[in-house]
């Protein structure tokens, strides 16, 4: 199985500014080629584990306190932000954070620094405007003026020019259309199937997280309350009701319930 | 011709040749600030250190000029490598103003060590240019001021083209849009800022060197600095163009301010100026504006 996992995250625990944890002994592992689902809502740390594994945390004034991040058997502990990258592990963030001043074929160009060093083929933009032929026709465009779903494509075409090996997905849906949303999710699973790339997918829609990842886990409070593969996540009754917003029969539920899949959590952490 | 007009030409040629120099030294400033946002007042006394350094390899060492000015240049940049690994990126993160004071503070310090290793009486640099003046026409113009006019046209123009077409100049603006974003690219920020700073404090010795043998060196020669301040901030922090169009409007109406209206009007003209500016466009007349998406 370790052969086989591009990432292995065992146990981490995070602070923000030295006082506020964020992560609470969180483990899991990413399997080479799969598109894996990490859900949760909001605050649960799911951005914050993204941060941990590009080592971004620096940035915020955040730090690991204890556990091990592994990327390709390798530990990323010290390993510069653009290093990582260079070494095969793309970050696209929360919020597609793209260049507004610049346009949209230089921020393709600005992420072809993450092919220093390797060597290999020249960057390949026309792979990117494949997937996203929008793009094509505005690659001269501030990037800016670009609709919200433009930039989330271009976020992602980022990410396809520097050819990792795993790319960390922070909310691709925020803030678009349910359209869109399909529109950008059926893409994610093609890039997956076509070029390999494994995919860590953080969402708070988990319907379609779940839809396209072949593996789950459901986190809470900096911890991980429920983990599995896809289809036993999708049929399992909790994650239909409090995470697909499907109440599976019974109309009517009374906190009383509630409290019982809290205390149900509780035994599974 | 008539001599009134000959005269205004010429007064206008020496303008634009000063300009040249205010857009060259505004170049530093726009560098340094577009990759770290740092308004980095020392430029001002990086300048004054490469007119002395100048003056001590070529009159110090008897260094040849086209040896001196090199040197100097270099060491302009070593000094903004320094200064930016030292000092700056500790820094990074913290309230600008307190980056901002650190950078005043250093001028300080640059001018008192400039005073006590060459003393505080203003110098001359060893002429390295032939004084014979140069004729356009009927009008004259000097040839120290050409010569700069030349140079820092090219060097700016070669800027102009780098930030458009080259990798790097994409790798700045990246970093300066975004630093979190530029790092998940794959771009090396923290190097991306000592390039920045190398490259400004070298532009910036660089123009001291001309600057002092045109007029002369003395540690109070900083305040030149100040006007490309008012060039970067009329023409946007950010903005190359910017400092090139408005150091050359700087220097005409600072020409035609002194000529026409006398000496003392030259900083009321231009501050006035920089007041008006920034009174109609808060951002610079070149600089970005953030984007608002509706």
């Amino acid at each position: 199985m370790t052969a086989e996992t591009i990432l292995e995250i065992e146990n981490i625990e995070l602070t923000y500014k030295g006082s506020i944890q964020a992560l609470r002994g969180l483990s899991l592992k990413v399997p080479k080629g799969q598109i894996v689902a990490l859900l949760g809502s909001n605050g649960a740390g799911k951005s914050s584990t993204l941060k941990a594994v590009s080592n971004l945390l620096s940035l915020e004034n955040g730090e690991l306190t204890a556990g091990r991040i592994r990327f390709n058997g390798k530990d990323t502990a010290g390993l510069s932000p653009h290093a990582l990258v260079r070494s095969g592990l793309f970050h696209v963030m929360e919020g597609r954070r793209i260049f507004e001043d610049l346009t949209v074929e230089e921020n393709l160009v600005a992420a072809t620094y993450a092919l220093t060093g390797r060597g290999g083929a020249p960057a390949d933009f026309e792979q990117v405007y494949d997937y996203f032929p929008r793009l094509k026709e505005r690659r001269h465009n501030r990037a800016g003026y670009l609709s919200g779903g433009e930039q989330q494509m271009l976020a992602i075409g980022r990410a396809l020019v520097a050819r990792p090996s795993l790319i960390l997905l922070d909310e691709p849906s925020l803030g678009l259309s349910p359209l869109l949303v399909e529109e950008i999710f059926t893409i994610i699973a093609h890039i997956n199937r076509e070029t390999g790339v494994s995919m860590l997918l953080v969402e708070q829609n988990a319907a379609v997280a779940l839809a396209i990842s072949q593996f789950g886990y459901i986190m809470e409070n900096g911890r991980i309350q429920l983990d599995g593969p896809t289809e036993r996540l999708m049929a399992d009754d909790d994650v239909r009701e409090f995470y697909l917003g499907q109440s599976g029969g019974a109309e009517n539920r009374s906190f009383r319930d509630i409290k019982h899949y809290k205390r149900r959590k509780r035994w599974l952490s | 011709m008539s001599g009134d007009l000959l005269f205004f030409i010429e007064i206008s040629l020496a303008g634009l040749g000063s300009g040249a120099l205010l857009a060259l030294t505004a170049l530093a400033f726009v560098l340094i600030y577009k990759a770290t946002r740092v308004v980095n007042l020392a430029v001002s006394e990086v300048l004054m250190l490469g007119g002395y350094l100048f003056f001590a390899f070529a009159a110090g060492l008897g260094l040849s000029a086209w040896v001196a000015l090199p040197l100097s240049i270099l060491g302009g940049g070593l000094l903004g490598g320094i200064v930016e690994r030292g000092v700056i990126r500790p820094m990074l993160g913290e309230n600008p103003i307190s980056v901002f004071m650190v950078t005043v503070g250093l001028g300080s310090i640059l001018v008192g060590m400039a005073e006590l290793i060459w003393g505080a009486e203003p110098k001359s640099l060893p002429a390295f240019i032939s004084t014979t003046p140069l004729f356009l026409g009927e009008a004259y113009v000097s040839r120290k001021i050409a010569v700069a006019f030349v140079v820092a046209g090219v060097t700016i123009s070669v800027f102009l083209a780098l930030f458009r077409f080259w990798r790097g100049g994409v790798a700045l603006r990246a970093t300066a849009t975004d630093q979190a974003a530029a790092y998940s690219c794959g771009i090396n920020v923290p190097g991306v800022f000592s390039v920045a700073w190398i490259v400004g404090c070298a532009t910036a010795a660089g123009a001291g060197v001309l600057l002092g043998a045109i007029g002369g060196i003395s540690t109070t020669m900083g305040v030149f600095g100040l006007s490309a301040l008012v060039v970067v901030i009329v023409g946007g922090l950010d903005s190359i163009l910017g400092a090139l169009i408005g150091g050359l409007a700087l220097g005409l109406i600072q020409s035609w301010a002194s000529t026409y209206l006398g000496g003392e009007y030259t900083s009321v003209v231009t501050f006035g100026l920089l007041i008006v500016a920034m009174m109609i466009r808060p951002y610079g007349l070149f600089g970005t504006h953030e984007i608002e998406r509706l």
